[in-house]
This record gives C-alpha cells, structure tokens and sequence, in this order.
C-alpha cells in the first residue's frame, strides 16, 4: 500500500514539476471548444445542442495529448525494467499510473469544463450533467489509453498509434457520455457509462503490465 | 555490515543457457553457476551477448534455449537488482527524492538514503536537482540504489561507465561488501574490477560461439 502511494505521488510530483504539462492539456480543451463556435457561427440553439458533443470530443482529445507521457519516459530512462523488479507488484505499479494519468489530465479538464459550457452557451442543467458524465466516463477513457500507450510503448513514433488503437474501445464511452447529458434515458448512460470505467479500470492494468512485459521481448 | 552473511545460501545455475535478440543468437550453450558471496565476470567484445545475458537472466527478455534459476530462493521475494546502461534517474527530482522513491517501491530494509549517497560520494548533494548531476555523478546515484533495499542478486551491465578512477575502486568496494554479505554478483564490464578475493571471481568469455 504505501509503494502504491509512493507510485501515485511521485507520478503527480512529476506532472506538476514538468512546468506547464497539466496546463497544455486544459488549455487544448479550451482551444478545442472555443473555436467551435466561430466554426459554426452564433447559433446559440445549435451550439447548446451539439455542445454536449463538444464537451467529450475535446476532453477526448485533450487525454490522448497525455498519453504519451504515461509509459515512455520511463522506458527511455529505463525505469520501466527496474519497476517491473519492484517490490510492488507490476500490474499495481501500472493501476497507480493510470490513477495518476486520470487524476493529471482528466480531472483539471472536468475543472475547466465550467469555460466550455460559458463558451457553447449551455445550460444549468446540462453542465451539471456534463460533469457527472465525464466524472463517470474520464476513468475508462485514461484506463483503455493505458493499455493503447502500453502496447505501443516499444515502437519509436509509438504516441501516434496509440489513438488509432484505442479509438474503437472509446466509442461507447463517447456514445453513452453524450447519452447520459442529453439522451432520452440519460439515467440508464449513466450506469452504462459507470459499468464500462469500472470494467476498464479493473481490467487495464493487468492488461498494460502484460502489454509492457512482452514489449521488451 | 562487513563480514556478516545477510543473504540465505543461494546458487545461480545455468544450464545450456543460450540468448539472443530478434531471434539471432549471441551465446549458446552457457553453463555457470554462481553461489552465494561469488562473483561472474563476464566479458567478451562489443556485441557479444553481455548485455543480453543480463536482461536474460533479470527476466526481461526469454532465454532461446535452456532454463537459469535460483536455488533456494522463495520465489516470492524480490532477488533480483538490475543496474543497465540507463539509469532510471528522473532528472525533475532532487537526488534524495529518486532515491527515496526507489527505497520505497523496492523494500527499505538496506541502509538509509542518506548513508548510501553518502557511501556513493554524493553525501552533499541530496538536495539537488538530479538533472544537474553530472553523468559519473549520475551512475553513482544508480549505485546508490543498489545498496538501499538488499536484495541478493546483483546484475550489472557496464557498472563502471562513466565513472572516475575513484568510482572505480568505489564497484569494486561495493561488490566485495556486497560479496561479503553472502550476494552474487553477475557483472559485465571492460574494466578490471579488482576485488579483495581473487577466488570470489570467475570469468565467462562471452562472443566465441564456435
């Protein structure tokens, strides 16, 4: 217990002494929603329409930025192979990161969502469901971005990859994310959406370890 | 801590051990056998499977052919500190807070951060930033993780990388306290390694395969 808290601190010490890793990724999310309207143009009806659209396809975007740096920079400095000797078991080690990851790139973007839905002219009820949605589906999407940045962790140029991996896997979170903030039976998304993050979450992490474990063969 | 068996009898065996990448051998056939408070030297040209055998025998990559093992080890603890070409140090953390983190992640139950930067000769820069160690500096912050959590086996690839003719002699300490303690030691080095007991060592001649 207190390696994995070791792990989880020294992930976020990491991303908070990169100087300015987390804010790229809020700003990005920002970026990707701010420019929607004026792609658009000032329909307010349209905009609040699409906007829970919006919402997880910029918070989609905005994790994909972070995976690069979940597996790579310990296996560039060799970390990876000493942490796989650790006494901590791999597949924890791996359940820290990604604890890490979520709590790095998803959670200031739910943060943030407050400006996006001020930009896309959302309403009070909508926000609120859109938080609880991407509180619910945040965790599956870093967890099977896990696995995508584990498979590709050996290939050089591997971050780019990654997405087209991990895209199919993140459809349904995105179908029942948006489903939860506008759909007719918002309620069942949210199970849905709440089943897929815990299934993702207890499988990803022996499934990156595995993936890491035969990467190096 | 001279002098005193720390580690239960333990025994490295090889048998028709051979190893390679992308499917192209580089050794064939190894037999050794290493028991505890001994050390293997293995050498060979650049190329000729020493880093290989490593990552072999720490598990990382699959032997081709043959099984290694540890003899009466409890398979269950961690017996295994593999030091690489890469040093696994995060330049963004100060000295004390790389070692700490890997004090903690693999069982604190050698000597203090504090005392091991110390016996590396880094005693007075636990405060610093690694990233502005310089690169022997750097391999000595490596050594010092070795010494922080015991762990019987000890894999070095190119230990004295780097390191001044200081550093050398400081391997060589290590390895003779670590040899002393009952620990094996398997080392792949250009250097002479000078060791107290020249009957603690043996040599395999990596590269010949006939």
């Amino acid at each position: 217990m207190n390696a994995f808290v070791r792990m989880l601190t020294h992930e976020l010490r990491l991303a908070l002494r990169g100087g300015g890793d987390v804010l790229t990724l809020v700003l990005f999310f920002v970026i990707v929603g701010a420019i929607v309207p004026f792609a658009i143009g000032p329909d307010q009806a349209l905009l609040a329409r699409i906007a829970p659209g919006i919402v997880w396809i910029a918070a989609f975007l905005a994790m994909l930025l972070g995976l690069e740096r979940l597996f790579r920079p310990d296996y560039e400095d060799g970390s990876l192979i000493l942490l796989r000797h650790a006494a901590l078991p791999f597949s924890l080690t791996v359940a820290a990161k990604i604890a890490a990851h979520w709590l790095v790139s998803a959670l200031p973007l739910i943060i943030a969502s407050p400006i996006l839905a001020m930009l896309l002219a959302m309403d009070g009820e909508a926000f609120w469901r859109s938080i609880l949605s991407l509180l619910l589906g945040t965790p599956a999407l870093a967890a099977f971005g896990a696995v995508g940045a584990a498979v590709t962790v050996s290939i050089r140029r591997g971050g780019l990859i990654a997405p087209i991996l991990i895209a199919p896997l993140s459809i349904p979170v995105l179908i029942f994310g948006v489903g939860a903030i506008t759909g007719q039976q918002a309620q069942a998304a949210m199970l849905f959406l709440a089943a897929l993050s815990l299934m993702a979450l207890a499988l990803a992490p022996f499934a990156a370890a595995l993936a890491i474990s035969s990467a190096e063969d | 801590m001279t002098g005193r068996q720390v580690f239960p009898p333990l025994t490295l065996r090889a048998e028709g051990l051979s190893c390679g990448r992308g499917g192209m051998a580089l050794s064939q056939d190894l037999v050794f056998s290493v028991p505890s408070g001994q050390c293997l030297l293995l050498r060979g040209a650049n190329g000729a499977g020493k880093s290989t055998l490593l990552l072999t025998l720490a598990r990382i990559i699959r032997p081709l052919s043959g099984s290694f093992g540890i003899d009466g080890a409890d398979e269950d603890m961690p017996l295994i500190h593999y030091c690489g070409h890469r040093n696994a140090i995060k330049p963004r953390l100060s000295v004390c807070e790389n070692l700490d983190f890997w004090r903690t992640m693999n069982g604190a139950n050698g000597v203090s951060s504090q005392a091991a930067l110390a016996r590396v000769g880094l005693g007075h820069l636990g405060d610093l930033d690694a990233g502005f160690l310089s690169a022997g500096q750097t391999r000595r912050l490596a050594l010092a993780r070795l010494l922080v959590s015991l762990r019987p086996l000890w894999l070095l690839d190119e230990p004295t990388a780097a390191l001044d003719v200081d550093g050398h002699a400081l391997v060589g300490q290590l390895i003779d306290t670590h040899l002393a303690m009952g620990g094996m030691v398997v080392a792949a080095t250009h250097d002479p390694i000078s060791l107290s007991k020249a009957e603690q060592v043996q040599t395999l001649q990596l590269g010949a395969v006939s």
